[in-house]
């Protein structure tokens, strides 16, 4: 698996600051799982905030703060051993996570034109939804008012800017307009992050939008 | 860089390795190693997380909460992959995530390797240089730069200030960790001989 289109520093480091809404550090989180260059980055990014929170100064803790830590840790279990957060289908381990399980866990709702889509629970500054394209299906035309990142799952889509497959994200923002399309061959399966509302060009999705939160 | 005095000695390149004290907390349980990577830093903690915004007694029970977990996740450290400053920083900046947007973070899949039972010494070594080397290139930007980050890292930027923020000097930040990168791949390639 080759990916061609990556996270950009801008996303990687407000991903290491703890600054992206749910829905965003998901995607984030799924990419890096699949993508050893983006990982290397987002452990590099980590390591300015270790750097930064060594010269963040230093603010005299109370005086019973190491005797009652160490208290505490005589109780605490060791963490246990990281499982092995390996996913054995198409679901990157955290999206397992936010799922309950691999691509039959997912309930999916009808959008129109054999479209599918599952929102997942995140907080509500962006939302997170798995989107199920049929081969050979275009997403109705649209563009968007915050920033979207749709991570391709399975299966491949193309729009006016290029080709996306397994592992590469497209990140959309109020300058792109496109019509997404899912190429012959596969169903192809999505997640996409927005922090803001889609909105489509054509009359009846624009209708439709609120009824299915697209 | 700043270097502050600690216990009596001005410290150098040669400061204290945090990294075998933690490997002596995660090996043997060693309540005074322990305690030394408390003293220095449960206060940095405390003080980044007033600088993001906590009141003094949220980030004081805070900080004890980062070095418990410290304690409790130390056979998860790794020092050839982090420095024990960015390994805090992860559990401070997650703790705080929790505390004060009360949302949670996502994490990526864990490598396959996890950490090596024996601790390659070389890497070791290199993970704590290259992590010198990039507080030193931080401390030698130009303060607005190096103020912009800061705030960035204090969670005083949104997502979409960093995105929009032209003056971020990360190509900078990008020529240090491309060592990261190659680190990985090597580390990749031999991973087959530590499992």
């Amino acid at each position: 698996m080759t990916i061609r289109h990556h996270l950009s520093d801008q996303l990687l480091m407000a991903y290491a600051a703890g600054q992206l809404p749910e829905a965003f550090s998901l995607v984030v989180a799924a990419h890096l799982s699949l993508c050893d260059d983006c990982r290397a980055q987002a452990d590099s990014f980590d390591a300015v905030g270790g750097a930064v929170l060594e010269e963040a100064g230093e603010i005299a803790m109370g005086e019973d703060a190491l005797a009652r830590t160490l208290a505490r840790i005589e109780w605490l279990p060791r963490a246990a051993a990281p499982k092995p957060r390996r996913a054995a289908g198409i679901f990157p381990a955290p999206l397992v996570d936010y799922v309950g399980g691999d691509l039959p866990a997912v309930r999916w709702r009808r959008v129109g034109g054999g479209v599918r889509q599952a929102i997942l629970p995140t907080d509500r500054d962006a939302t997170a939804r798995l989107l199920y394209i049929p081969a050979g299906t275009a997403v109705p035309d649209h563009g968007h008012r915050g920033l979207e990142l749709t991570l391709v799952l399975q299966g491949a889509f193309a729009d006016e800017t290029d080709r996306f497959s397994r592992g590469d994200v497209e990140i959309a923002d109020e300058a792109l307009e496109h019509t997404p399309v899912a190429l012959a061959g596969q169903d192809c399966i999505c997640l996409a992050a927005t922090d803001a509302p889609l909105r489509f060009r054509g009359l009846i999705p624009r209708l439709a939008q609120p009824l299915f939160r697209i | 860089m700043l270097r502050r005095k600690k216990d009596g000695l001005v410290s150098s390149e040669d400061e204290t390795d945090w990294a075998a004290l933690l490997l002596r907390v995660r090996d043997h349980q060693d309540r005074a190693a322990f305690a030394v990577l408390f003293r220095h830093f449960a206060p940095r903690v405390k003080a980044f997380l007033m600088k993001s915004g906590a009141g003094a007694s949220l980030a004081e029970e805070c900080a004890q909460d980062v070095m418990a977990v410290l304690w409790q996740k130390a056979h998860l450290f790794d020092p050839a992959r982090a420095s024990v400053a960015t390994w805090v920083y992860t559990i401070a900046r997650n703790r705080r995530i929790n505390a004060l947007r009360r949302a949670r973070r996502a994490e990526p899949e864990e490598l396959d390797w996890g950490p090596a039972p024996e601790p390659d010494q070389a890497e070791a070594l290199e993970t704590r240089q290259e992590t010198e080397r990039l507080g030193r290139a931080l401390a030698a930007l130009p303060t607005p730069q190096r103020t912009l980050i800061e705030r960035a890292f204090y969670g005083e930027l949104s997502h979409s200030e960093i995105a929009a923020e032209t003056g971020l000097p990360l190509g900078t930040i990008k020529s240090r960790i491309r060592l990261a990168l190659d680190k990985l791949r090597h580390r990749m390639g031999e991973g087959p001989k530590r499992t």
